[in-house]
C-alpha cells in the first residue's frame, strides 16, 4: 500500500497552495503494516485514502493554539457562538419537524458547522455568498436572525422566502447572500458570474460558494472551475467533502483527489480540516486575499463528515457506525468549546445565552402567521428597476478594525 | 428613420444599450474578435473591448449561470447562444436558477438570452429548433419573438431594460431577408401583440418568421378579408389582443414553426377555447411542424416546416366551413 506523507504543519492543517500540495503529494511513502493498522483504527474506514491521512496532522495541535494569528479572542468566541446557534437551531427544527410543524423533509449540517462558520467569517460585508444547505452558520454570521430561520423551516410568512421555498433553500439578498437551488452545484456558476462582475468593474470584492463532494461530478463544477481559471476571477470555491453524497461514498464519486481539480484548472487548491472553524477561517482569509490581489480563484477542500442522514427520513444505514464514532471525537463545536475554555472564556454562559435566544426565536416563529394563499401566484416577475443585492454583516475584527479591506 | 435588416436592428439595439449603460455587456461563443457566428456583434470588440464583449469557453450552462451572477450584483448581461438549440445545455441555469429566483427569494435577475432560432436553410436537427415553448412552460421567464426589424430593435431594448430573465427569440431566417424602417435611438416596443394586417373574416395568429408566411399566404386569398396578428411576445401573452381579433374575425388559424405538441400556438388555442368560444364560427385550426426533429435535406425540411401553401390551404378550408 502506498500512502502519502503529510508535511509537518503548524498551520491548522492548511496546505498553502496547489504547487506545494502537488510537491508533497508526489512523495509517496510506503506505510509500514503496523502503521496502516493504526490508521485503520484511528480514522473512519471510508477515510483510508491520502485525503484522509493528511488531515490527521491537525489532530496533534493543542486545542487552545490558534490556527491563525488573525483571530482575536472575540472572533474566536463569535465562531463558537455561530456554530452553537447553527446546531441549536437545527436541533430545535428537527424537534419541530417531529412535531409535524416543519413541512416536507428537514436537512441539517450537524458535524459540519465549522465549514460555513469559518469560511463566512472571513468574508467582508461587500463580498457575496452563495450558500449550500448544510451551511446555516453562514446565514447567521451574515445577520439572519434565528426567528426568521425557524419561520423559514416552518413555511411561515416571516421566513426568508415567505413560504415559497423550504428548509435551507434560502438566502437573504439584502445581506449579500443568494440561496441555493437543488441542482448542485449550480451556484458555483452564479458565484463565478458575481466575481466576473467585480473584476469587470474593478472592485476589490470576492464571491464565495459552497458545494459538496457529489457536485464535483457535474458539468457546472467543471464549467465554473474552468471559467474562473481562464479569467482569474476573485472567487472562492469551498468543496465541502462530507464523505457522502446522499448514500454515495467518495470512491463511487471520483477517481482522483478532488482538490487536484484546482491544479487542472490552473489555480490554487488547498485541503483543510473542515472540522476546525479557525482553520477554515484562515484558509478562506488567505483565499480571499489572493482573490483581491488579482491572483484568481482558490479551491478549498474542507474535509468533514455528514453526521446525520441526508435528510430527516434517512437512517444512514449505509454508513459504518465506527466511521460516525470516529468523527464524533472530532466534533467541530466541541473543539472550539475546548479551545475557549482553556482561554478562560465562560462557555457555559455563552451556551446558556444561545439556548435562550433559540427559545425566544422558537416562540416568535411559532407565533408567526402562515402565508396568505392569495399570494401563491404573486411575485413571479419583478416589476420596475431591479434592486441590487445588499451588504451583509461581517463581524470579524479584522474588518471591524479596518485592518483588512 | 433608417432602413435596416432584422440583424442590423438587433446589432443596433445592443450597441445603443452598451453605449447608454455601462452595466450592459455581451457574452457568448465567438462573439468577440470573430463578431459572432451571424455577425450580430461585428465591430463590438473594437468599440467596447474584451471586458464588455466576452468570448466565453464553449459552455452554455456557464454563459447563463455567470450572467445570473453578474446580474444579481448589478450588471445587465446579454448572452448569446450561438444557436437557440444550444440553450438545452444552459436550460437548468435558466429555468431553475434564473426563472425561480424572484419568486423564491425576491431577487430580480435582469438577464437577456438571445436565441437565434428557426429553420428553413438546411441547418438540420441541431441548428433549426424553435424552443420557445420550453420557456413559456417555465415560470418567471419572459419570451419575445419579433418578426420585423423595428420590433427586433424595440423589443431587444425592452428585454435588456426588463428586470427579469428574457429569452429573445431572433429568427435566423429573418436576419438578412427582412428589412424595414427603424426609428432612430432607443425605444421600447411594448410586449404586446401587433396587428400586422387588419381583416374581418379570419385571423391568422403567428409570431417570428411565420408572420411573413402568414402575410404571404393570405395577401390575396380569393378576395377574403384576412387579419394577421403578430404576437411579438409569448410571455407575457397578449390575451386581450388575441380575443379581440377572435371576436372580430370569428375564424382562427394559428401558425407555429415549432413542433406542434404543446407549442405556443397550442397555448393560444387553449386560451381561445376557454375564453373566446362564444365568438368562434368554426374550429380553431393549427398549422405547425409535425413532431419530428427538423430534417436536413431541403425536400425533407420543406415537408416539415409550415409553408405558404399549407397556411393558404388551412385558411381556405376554414373560410368554407
Amino acid at each position: 500500500m502506498v500512502g502519502y506523507a503529510a508535511p509537518a504543519s503548524d498551520r491548522g492543517g492548511i496546505i498553502e497552495d496547489s504547487k506545494s500540495l502537488m510537491l508533497w503529494r508526489r512523495v509517496a511513502v510506503e506505510i509500514p503494516r503496523a502503521a496502516r493498522e493504526s490508521v485503520r483504527t484511528e480514522i473512519p474506514p471510508r477515510a483510508l485514502n491520502e485525503g484522509e491521512a493528511r488531515e490527521m496532522a491537525t489532530e496533534t495541535a493543542e486545542p487552545a493554539v490558534a490556527a491563525t494569528p488573525y483571530l482575536e479572542l472575540e472572533d474566536r468566541v463569535w465562531l463558537l457562538r455561530s456554530m452553537l446557534l447553527m446546531r441549536g437551531i437545527e436541533e430545535r427544527a428537527m424537534s419541530l419537524y417531529r412535531q409535524g410543524k416543519v413541512p416536507g423533509s428537514f436537512y441539517d449540517g450537524y458535524g459540519q458547522e465549522a465549514v460555513s462558520a469559518g469560511a463566512a467569517f472571513a468574508m467582508a460585508p461587500e463580498d457575496r455568498l452563495c450558500v449550500l444547505h448544510r451551511d446555516l452558520a453562514a446565514h447567521i454570521i451574515r445577520g439572519v436572525t434565528p426567528a426568521r430561520i425557524l419561520a423559514q423551516y416552518m413555511g411561515r410568512d416571516t421566513g426568508i422566502t415567505r413560504g415559497r421555498d423550504g428548509n435551507v433553500h434560502f438566502g437573504d439578498w439584502r445581506l449579500g447572500c443568494v440561496g441555493m437551488v437543488s441542482m448542485l452545484p449550480d451556484m458555483m456558476l452564479v458565484a463565478t458570474g458575481m466575481a466576473m462582475a467585480f473584476k469587470l468593474r474593478g472592485e476589490r470584492r470576492c464571491a464565495l460558494t459552497w458545494f459538496g463532494d457529489g457536485s464535483t461530478s457535474r458539468g457546472d463544477f467543471h464549467e465554473a472551475m474552468n471559467w474562473a481559471g481562464v479569467q482569474r476571477l476573485p472567487v472562492v470555491f469551498v468543496l465541502e467533502n462530507n464523505q457522502y453524497a446522499y448514500s454515495t461514498p467518495l470512491d463511487k464519486q471520483f477517481a482522483v483527489d478532488p482538490v487536484h481539480h484546482a491544479a487542472a484548472y490552473g489555480f490554487a487548491g488547498v485541503s483543510v480540516d473542515g472540522n476546525d472553524a479557525e482553520a477554515m477561517f484562515e484558509a478562506t482569509r488567505a483565499a480571499r486575499a489572493r482573490a483581491l490581489a488579482g491572483e484568481g480563484p482558490t479551491l478549498i477542500e474542507a474535509v468533514t463528515m455528514r453526521m446525520h442522514g441526508h435528510a430527516a427520513h434517512d437512517d444512514m444505514r449505509y454508513v459504518p457506525k465506527e466511521q460516525v464514532e470516529q468523527w464524533r471525537k472530532r466534533d467541530p463545536v466541541d473543539r472550539q468549546d475546548s479551545r475557549l475554555r482553556e482561554l478562560g472564556v465562560d462557555v457555559d454562559a455563552l451556551r446558556a445565552a444561545v439556548g435562550a435566544e433559540i427559545d425566544a426565536a422558537t416562540e416568535e416563529a411559532l407565533a408567526a402567521p402562515m402565508p396568505d394563499p392569495r399570494n401563491a401566484t404573486a411575485d413571479v416577475f419583478a416589476v420596475g428597476e431591479a434592486e441590487p443585492m445588499g451588504d451583509g454583516q461581517a463581524p470579524w475584527s479584522g474588518f471591524a478594525r479596518g485592518a483588512v479591506s | 428613420m433608417a432602413t435596416m435588416t432584422y440583424l442590423q436592428a438587433i446589432s443596433s439595439a445592443l450597441r445603443d444599450e452598451m453605449r447608454a449603460d455601462d452595466r450592459v455587456f455581451v457574452m457568448g461563443e465567438d462573439i468577440g474578435v470573430f463578431g459572432g457566428a451571424f455577425k450580430v456583434t461585428d465591430g463590438f470588440f473594437d468599440e467596447f473591448g474584451p471586458e464588455r464583449v466576452i468570448d466565453t469557453p464553449l459552455a452554455e450552462s456557464a454563459i447563463v449561470g455567470t450572467a445570473i451572477g453578474a446580474a444579481v450584483v448589478g450588471m445587465r448581461p446579454v448572452c448569446e447562444m450561438q444557436f437557440a438549440d444550444f440553450i438545452s445545455c444552459g436550460f437548468d441555469q435558466l429555468v431553475n436558477v434564473a426563472g425561480k429566483m424572484r419568486y423564491r427569494q425576491g431577487l430580480a435577475v435582469p438577464i437577456t438570452v438571445r436565441l437565434p432560432s428557426g429553420g428553413g436553410f438546411s441547418g438540420g436537427p441541431f441548428h433549426s429548433q424553435n424552443p420557445e415553448a420550453w420557456f413559456m412552460h417555465s415560470p418567471g421567464i419572459k419570451v419575445l419573438a419579433p418578426s420585423t426589424a423595428e420590433d427586433a430593435k424595440g423589443l431587444l431594448h425592452a428585454a435588456i431594460r426588463d428586470p427579469n430573465p428574457v429569452c429573445f427569440m431572433e429568427h435566423k431566417h429573418l436576419y438578412r431577408r427582412i428589412k424595414g424602417d427603424v426609428p432612430e435611438g432607443i425605444y421600447e416596443t411594448p410586449m404586446t401583440a401587433r396587428i400586422a394586417r387588419p381583416g374581418s373574416e379570419l385571423v391568422v395568429i403567428a409570431y417570428g418568421a411565420m408572420v411573413h408566411v402568414a402575410l404571404e399566404a393570405t395577401e390575396d386569398l380569393d378576395g377574403a378579408s384576412i387579419e394577421v396578428l403578430d404576437l411579438r411576445s409569448l410571455v407575457p401573452l397578449d390575451a386581450d389582443a388575441i380575443l379581440d381579433s377572435v371576436a372580430r374575425c370569428s375564424k382562427v388559424v394559428i401558425v407555429d414553426e415549432a413542433n406542434a405538441t404543446c407549442a405556443a400556438g397550442a397555448q393560444v388555442a387553449a386560451m381561445i377555447a376557454e375564453r373566446g368560444f362564444e365568438d368562434l364560427d368554426g374550429p380553431v385550426v393549427r398549422v405547425a411542424s409535425p413532431d419530428v426533429p427538423i430534417p436536413f435535406s431541403p425536400p425533407l425540411e420543406q415537408a416539415v416546416l409550415p409553408s405558404v401553401e399549407r397556411v393558404r390551404e388551412a385558411c381556405r378550408e376554414l373560410l368554407a366551413y
